[in-house]
């Protein structure tokens, strides 16, 4: 076996190696790559940013532990950001564990703006029927969810006073990695209600939503742990996406330089065999 | 009547939930309040349906003592702890539902999910390959989004965020918008045979 053959028929636990390196040390040891705001991640903070105090708004999260270390630190950056601007959030969860994973980063923000639940914020928990259930918010909110997440009647909460639908809604966010996600909102709540809608959706599936982007049926979009990163940077916070920037570029730059190493051997060995 | 049954409530269910979107007034609006909430019904059962399903399947597995029956043993009992966790306690903060999904769960998952790098990599080296001019033009697109969606692209050359913009904003949401368009159209007549009763495979085929 020669050396071109050697290189194209690496043992893959070498290959697994350098990924737990690259993304293990830039971890212990940050870079601090500077993180640029991209035009989709301006728009969504533009968004929460043109909203005035008091107003709702609704957030869905249609996330699960899996896609957790994406979409988590866009919830905590978006939560802070709508306390610090004294919004109320209303959410929901189109996927059973959205629902934990959302109150979890509203209690936090909670804490640290000093935020009442039933007052500023209220989880009313899942319900299954994924696009059915957009619809029927769009309707009547107090009638499909009558409970928060953990059972109580929602008449007892301020803040759920004079909600009747979707109509009282000033912003929809979906943090979304599947379905039904941010293309059912936009289907129903802006393309039937009208509502400005935003998503926060993972890295591999972001390009599927720059033509509801650039077609205005998306007011702003975040995609995957750089847009949470970039979130975090227009509000000045150092979170978990930006601390996790670095550890992406440097596996990002791996991966780019195994696919040339490799394209290379395979013309190196083409030629050679020619 | 077992067959036309179906197809006649298909029909008007359908018909009524597409005159309710151009005409959204009564008596439409109302059905369609109606017909919401026993789809969310519906869904209930379903749910209930799957879990059922699910249960049927690894109960048997365990008792006939199938391929990899140890693992079913492990999701019956993860189960029947979660379940019986969340209705007894609740959810909530300070709850054993939420000491297990936080601490065993989640960390569970994002393992999973985080293995996929591993496999992302490996299939980097060994599959990806300029074989043609198209496999070339994607993987030198695939580089470029790659680079300018992390910091170190802007750290290697200021412009690569733009050409990477560019990208994404023009040739992928040319294809996007045509592949969205194509699932679309695929809806509408899929539905409308439905509606129609000219697809009938949701009968269980007859």
């Amino acid at each position: 076996m020669n050396i071109i053959e050697r290189f194209e028929a690496v043992d893959r636990r070498i290959i697994f190696l350098l990924i737990i390196l690259a993304v293990v040390i830039p971890l212990l040891f940050p870079i601090g790559l500077k993180i640029e705001v991209s035009d989709p991640v301006q728009r969504f903070y533009n968004a929460i940013e043109e909203l005035e105090p008091g107003s709702f708004v609704l957030l869905s999260a249609e996330y699960d532990a899996s896609t957790m270390p994406e979409v988590y630190p866009m919830n905590e950056a978006l939560v802070s950001h709508c306390f610090s601007k004294d919004l109320k959030i209303v959410s929901i969860g189109l996927w059973p564990q959205g629902v934990s994973l959302n109150q979890e980063a509203m209690e936090q923000g909670a804490r640290e703006y000093e935020k009442e639940y039933g007052v500023d914020y209220v989880n009313l928990g899942y319900k299954a029927g994924g696009i059915v259930v957009i619809s029927a918010l769009g309707e009547d909110i107090p009638t499909t969810f009558p409970q928060d997440y953990a059972l109580r009647p929602i008449e007892q909460f301020k803040i759920m006073e004079g909600i009747e639908n979707l109509d009282n809604i000033d912003l929809i966010v979906s943090l979304s990695a599947g379905d039904p996600g941010v293309r059912e909102w936009v289907m129903i709540a802006h393309g039937r209600y009208g509502k400005n809608v935003c998503g926060g959706v993972t890295a591999v599936s972001a390009p599927a939503f720059y033509p509801f982007l650039n077609a205005g049926q998306l007011k702003g979009l975040m995609g995957g742990m750089k847009g949470a990163a970039e979130y975090e940077t227009l509000l000045k916070q150092t979170g978990t996406a930006s601390a996790g920037m670095d550890a992406q570029s440097i596996a990002h730059g791996l991966i780019i330089f195994f696919i040339l190493f490799a394209n290379f051997f395979y013309f190196m060995g083409k030629r050679r065999r020619r | 009547m077992r067959r036309q049954g179906p197809l006649i409530i298909t029909f008007i269910t359908g018909a009524v939930i597409i005159l309710q979107y151009f005409i959204p007034h009564r008596p439409f609006s109302d059905l369609q309040q109606l017909f919401n909430t026993w789809f969310l019904v519906i869904a209930v059962f379903a749910l209930i349906l799957g879990v059922g399903n699910l249960g049927k399947i690894h109960f048997e597995r365990v008792f006939r003592r199938r391929e990899n029956w140890p693992y079913s043993i492990v999701l019956i009992l993860g189960f029947i702890i979660m379940f019986g966790a969340g209705i007894i306690w609740g959810i909530q903060r300070g709850t054993p539902f939420y000491y297990i999904f936080w601490n065993v769960h989640i960390p569970m998952g994002s393992t999973m999910f985080a293995l996929l790098a591993f496999f992302v990599a490996s299939a980097s080296y060994r599959a990806f390959r300029a074989r043609t001019p198209e496999a070339t033009v994607l993987l030198i697109s695939a580089i470029v989004v790659m680079l300018s969606r992390v910091p170190l692209g802007n750290f290697i050359w200021k412009e690569l965020p733009l050409i990477g913009d560019w990208i994404m904003a023009y040739p992928n949401m040319a294809g996007q918008r045509a592949i969205w368009i194509g699932i679309a159209l695929g809806v509408v007549s899929t539905s409308l045979r439905i509606i129609l009763g000219i697809e009938r495979t949701y009968l269980a085929g007859k």
